[in-house]
């Protein structure tokens, strides 16, 4: 059974959604429940089978689909993207258990454990039409939820956020088609395959094109300046589910499709490109949380801090070295759980008092203490907090640049503190002062269904700030071997030298060979 | 005194017809038996017109077999050319058509229906098509034209009302028009070269190397004109919209697919030894041309306010998509026109059939045509599993993987792509992106949209029987599975095309 735990992890919570629809109308929360409780048993089992000391793809599954045209169905995980679905099957529980009211709570269910199978598809997946086939089936569940239950403007939001990254990726597609065709030349065979893609060596100039077609597919969906504008809408309109979901996992997807695709295909492009993505992610991080402090509705705030910090982890990115990548990797995770935390929280007070604007709200420390606490962790979490889950990925993301470029960085951590000024200045208008809205004497403390979501997030927040290593070590291994894979594929004197050999040999041969002329 | 021409029996080959005169007997059998006894149910002259299709469909087969061991196969003085395109699409015609005719068992009484005449000229007009497939001699050609087109004109005009007949005149006006440019095309091309077959008009031209370019380049404007017209290429669209709204939906969704993939065959066969010959015009000619149309097509999909007209335009756009191949002129793009079109078959037959099974016999006071965007509000409340089923036709037809459009698509794009029009694969692409917004249109109404009062769901399938349930369900089960049969289905339409030296 070990043999094929990814296809069950991805196949599992879609066969479940089919048969949900049998379960009848009261019972079916329960039903969701247990289905992502079992799927989110087995990603902790494929955690605990996980060999952490082996660098490369592990649980791989290969079978062919269209072999006349390259395509097949291979799937394997390594460092990279293993806790990633381990989060997706994480927030599936957490979001389908903290589901309040809801209208046609069968509908819901099944969507959402729909959408856990393309999460999950999208992380495991090593065929490039497979990764494009799960990326854009994750938008339909998605555009329903957001078109569903949204607010007023929903139809607006969820067609914008559909159309927009629908765009991005046929770009994108468009560039795989390139990359197999430039496979299908110098080998003479059609193929998707990530891992044999990686053994190609293409000229600089095409590089920079190809690079440029999967940018733009990741970048709408991370979404980075100047693509972000779709994103606001959605959170701003998504039910707390959906936000929690968009926000945890799904814009992973770009990040880690960059870690995936465009950094180990394209090692010279990336160097090229690296100032001017650096530059849009400061511009991005700057932006969004000047933009975030002007906001009046605390879901914008985090939505916009939530972009904030994907600025980071781009950062981190494109640092093009191990500490670099590990963090961002470790970023997105973090992130995800705070992000996470803090839309569930917005949820929780919404559900209250069905607003989300904060001049409504002031001094519910009084009033819900309980709440404040966790809200109050999870924002110390978000700004950055030493002992915290972000402060980690934050620091090892910035230690990286910081080996690009010193300005840069120092631009980047001033922005942080930027980000603790709205996340404080947010944080006394809700919580701190007298309670000044009548509306807000008597609301009920976190119930025991927000606790059971909250929880188990607060615990992983500072469990991992203090001790992250059991997933940085891992995440460390898989990112060296695809370090030296770009070190060795680059052809470029200037990729060489930004992008650090890890294997010591290789940089003694290259010295010894003008030594011995 | 003349000699008395012998030419034996075995020369002529004639098994090459026999999958064009089996609809023939079909249909003459329909109309023998009406006229032996009138006022038989429609069920009966359905269930011939299926068994007569399903030999057609044999016969077909077994020729594809002939081809697979012999390769192409001439008959009755070579005028008859059966290689791998005249097959595949055959296939596709008849398959189409087996799927269509019992679309006609419909709950409610529709005029056509009740004809035996319409299942007789339904029977000819495939007939028509395969023997516009399956011939490269112009006159042939035109000949299976102009059978299958008066057919469909009259079968248009049977669905009996305004609208049908303004359909039926207006196709019918510009099909005139369309047949007197193919005539006057091919006359052009018979004046340079002495001939009608295509392969001899290819290679006296490439003989003299295009000296009377002139000449070339006017006959190349008459076919484009004709062919464009049947295939609905911007700017000879014109009809296509009215015709779609003036035919029964399912009609509608049989003319989107069945009549342009004789008329893409016709348009293979003709104009990529003309744009590989180096005739520079006429590939800029049709690059814009393919551009408009699947950019231009879009645009006014965009702006429907009736799930008919979109889905026309739509189609439209579909048919500028594939042209593109033609354009491409590989193996890798010919083959991809024919595995799009049958992954399109299942899907947009599978559309049409949806609103078709919702056809109401009277509209409401506030419904101002049969299929509205409003009458689809709210219908996952009212009836899920239809909206489930319209909404993956959609996303099919958006180019959603998995289901078999996305395949069809990224195989003619990356035929794009491999032929080195990199621009055109951008476009292609971008242009699936302006699709998606329409075909979204109809899912956010169906799934985000609260209903309209006093529809309780009945009219979504007013028009239900099971088979029309069961050719829904095979639309359903090709578009959501077509991943599975892709790669068997691939390697013959490659095989297949390749043979046949395109």
């Amino acid at each position: 059974m070990l043999d094929h735990i990814l296809s069950i992890i991805i196949f599992f919570p879609a066969v479940a959604g089919i048969l949900g629809f049998l379960v009848q109308k009261d019972s079916v929360r329960a039903y969701g429940i247990a289905v992502a409780g079992i799927e989110f048993a087995l990603s902790l089992w494929l955690w605990f089978s996980f060999d952490s000391s082996v660098s490369g793809m592990q649980f791989m599954e290969q079978l062919p689909l269209v072999p006349a045209f390259g395509i097949n169905y291979i799937l394997g995980v390594d460092g990279i993207s293993v806790f990633i679905i381990i989060l997706a099957s994480f927030f599936t529980m957490i979001g389908i258990s903290s589901l309040g009211e809801t209208k046609d709570i069968k509908n819901m269910i099944v969507t959402l454990l729909f959408l856990q199978m393309t999460m999950a598809g999208v992380f495991a997946a090593l065929d490039a039409i497979l990764f494009y086939v799960f990326w854009e089936l994750s938008l339909v569940p998605m555009l329903y939820i957001i078109g569903a239950w949204g607010g007023p403007l929903r139809v607006y939001a969820s067609v914008k956020f559909f159309l927009y990254t629908f765009t991005g990726s046929l770009v994108m597609l468009v560039g795989m088609l390139f990359m197999a065709y430039f496979y299908y030349q110098a080998t003479g065979v059609w193929s998707f395959a990530i891992l044999e893609w990686y053994r190609l060596i293409l000229p600089e100039s095409f590089q920079l094109w190809l690079f440029a077609a999967f940018f733009l597919g990741f970048a709408i969906k991370v979404p980075m300046f100047p693509f972000h504008t779709w994103l606001p809408y959605a959170h701003g309109q998504a039910p707390t589910i959906g936000s929690v979901i968009l926000a945890a996992i799904l814009l992973k997807m770009g990040t880690y499709a960059f870690i995936r695709f465009s950094l180990p295909l394209f090692p010279d492009a990336s160097v090229f490109y690296m100032f001017p993505i650096a530059v849009l992610a400061i511009i991005m991080i700057i932006y969004t949380a000047m933009v975030a402090y002007a906001q009046k509705d605390v879901k914008q705030v985090v939505a916009y801090s939530s972009v904030s910090h994907m600025g980071v982890i781009i950062l981190g990115t494109f640092a093009l070295n191990v500490e670099g990548i590990s963090g961002s990797i470790f970023l997105m995770i973090a992130h995800g759980v705070v992000s996470g935390a803090l839309f569930l929280l917005v949820g929780v007070i919404y559900d209250r008092r069905h607003t989300k604007l904060m001049s409504e709200f002031g001094g519910l420390a009084h009033v819900m203490p309980r709440y404040a606490t966790i809200f109050g962790l999870m924002m110390m979490a978000s700004v950055g907090l030493p002992l915290t889950i972000n402060f980690v990925g934050e620091f090892l993301s910035l230690l990286g640049f910081y080996q690009q470029s010193h300005i840069l960085t120092l631009l980047a951590g001033m922005a942080i503190i930027v980000g603790a000024i709205y996340m404080l200045a947010a944080y006394k208008k809700m919580f701190f002062g007298e309670v000044t809205n009548e509306a807000n004497r008597n609301l009920p403390d976190v119930n025991k269904r927000e606790l059971f979501a909250l929880i188990p997030l607060a615990i992983i927040t500072v469990w991992l700030g203090i001790y992250p290593k059991p997933l940085l070590e891992p995440i460390n291994n898989s990112v060296k071997s695809v370090v030296q894979l770009m070190h060795d594929k680059a052809i470029t004197d200037e990729a060489k030298s930004r992008i650090p050999s890890l294997v010591k040999g290789i940089e003694i041969t290259k010295t010894s060979t003008p030594e011995a002329h | 005194m003349l000699a008395p021409v012998n030419v034996s029996l075995d020369s002529l080959n004639l098994v090459t017809l026999a999958p064009m005169l089996i609809p023939i007997l079909g249909a003459l059998l329909i109309l023998i038996v009406e006229v032996s006894k009138a006022n038989l149910h429609k069920t009966l002259y359905v269930m011939l017109s299926l068994l007569f299709l399903a030999l057609d469909l044999g016969a077909v087969l077994e020729s594809a077999g002939v081809f697979a061991a012999n390769g192409t196969l001439l008959g009755v003085f070579d005028v008859m050319l059966i290689d791998g395109l005249a097959i595949l699409a055959q296939i596709i015609i008849v398959g189409a058509s087996l799927l269509f005719i019992p679309l006609a068992l419909t709950h409610s009484r529709f005029h056509e229906f009740s004809y035996p005449e319409f299942f007789a000229l339904f029977l000819f007009m495939i007939s028509g098509f395969q023997f516009m497939v399956a011939s490269d001699n112009l006159i042939l050609i035109f000949v299976g034209l102009e059978t299958a087109s008066l057919a469909l004109y009259t079968i248009i005009a049977m669905h009996n009302r305004d609208k049908s007949f303004e359909a039926a005149v207006k196709y019918f006006t510009m099909g005139a028009l369309s047949a007197g440019f193919f005539s006057f095309g091919a006359m052009v091309f018979y004046a340079l070269t002495g001939s009608v077959e295509i392969n001899q008009i290819s290679a006296v031209l490439s003989a003299n190397h295009y000296a009377d370019m002139g000449y070339v380049l006017v006959g190349t404007v008459f076919m484009l004109g004709a062919i464009g017209f049947k295939v609905s290429l911007i700017p000879f669209h014109t009809w296509a919209p009215d015709v779609y709204e003036g035919s029964s939906a399912a009609m509608a969704g049989y003319m989107s697919i069945v009549p342009k993939i004789a008329a893409f065959i016709v348009a293979i066969r003709f104009f990529e030894f003309l744009i590989h010959s180096g005739v520079v015009w006429l590939e800029i000619a049709l690059y814009a041309s393919v551009v408009i149309t699947m950019t231009a097509a879009n645009m006014w999909a965009l702006v429907q306010n009736d799930v008919k007209r979109m889905l026309a335009y739509s189609s439209i756009s579909h048919a500028g998509f594939v042209m593109a191949a033609v354009l491409i002129g590989t193996t890798q793009s010919n083959s991809a026109l024919f595995l799009y079109w049958m992954l399109f078959a299942f899907t947009n037959l599978g559309s049409f059939s949806m609103l078709w099974i919702s056809r109401q016999k009277h509209l409401p006071e506030h419904q101002p045509s049969d299929h509205t965007y409003d009458k689809f509000a709210g219908m996952i409340k009212t009836s899920p599993m239809a909206a489930v089923v319209m909404g993956l036709f959609m996303l099919s037809l958006a180019g959603i993987p998995p289901f078999a459009l996305f395949w069809g698509k990224i195989y003619l794009i990356s035929s794009a792509v491999t032929a080195g029009y990199t621009i055109l694969a951008l476009i292609m692409a971008l242009n699936s992106a302006i699709a998606a917004y329409y075909y979204l249109k109809l899912i956010v109404y169906m799934f985000m949209k609260e209903p309209v009062m006093g529809n309780d769901g009945q009219v979504y399938i007013s028009n239900s029987t099971i088979s029309l349930q069961v050719i829904i369900g095979i639309a359903s089960i090709g578009t959501i599975f077509a991943i599975i049969a892709l790669n068997p289905i691939l390697e013959f339409i490659t095989s297949f095309v390749y043979n046949s030296g395109y």
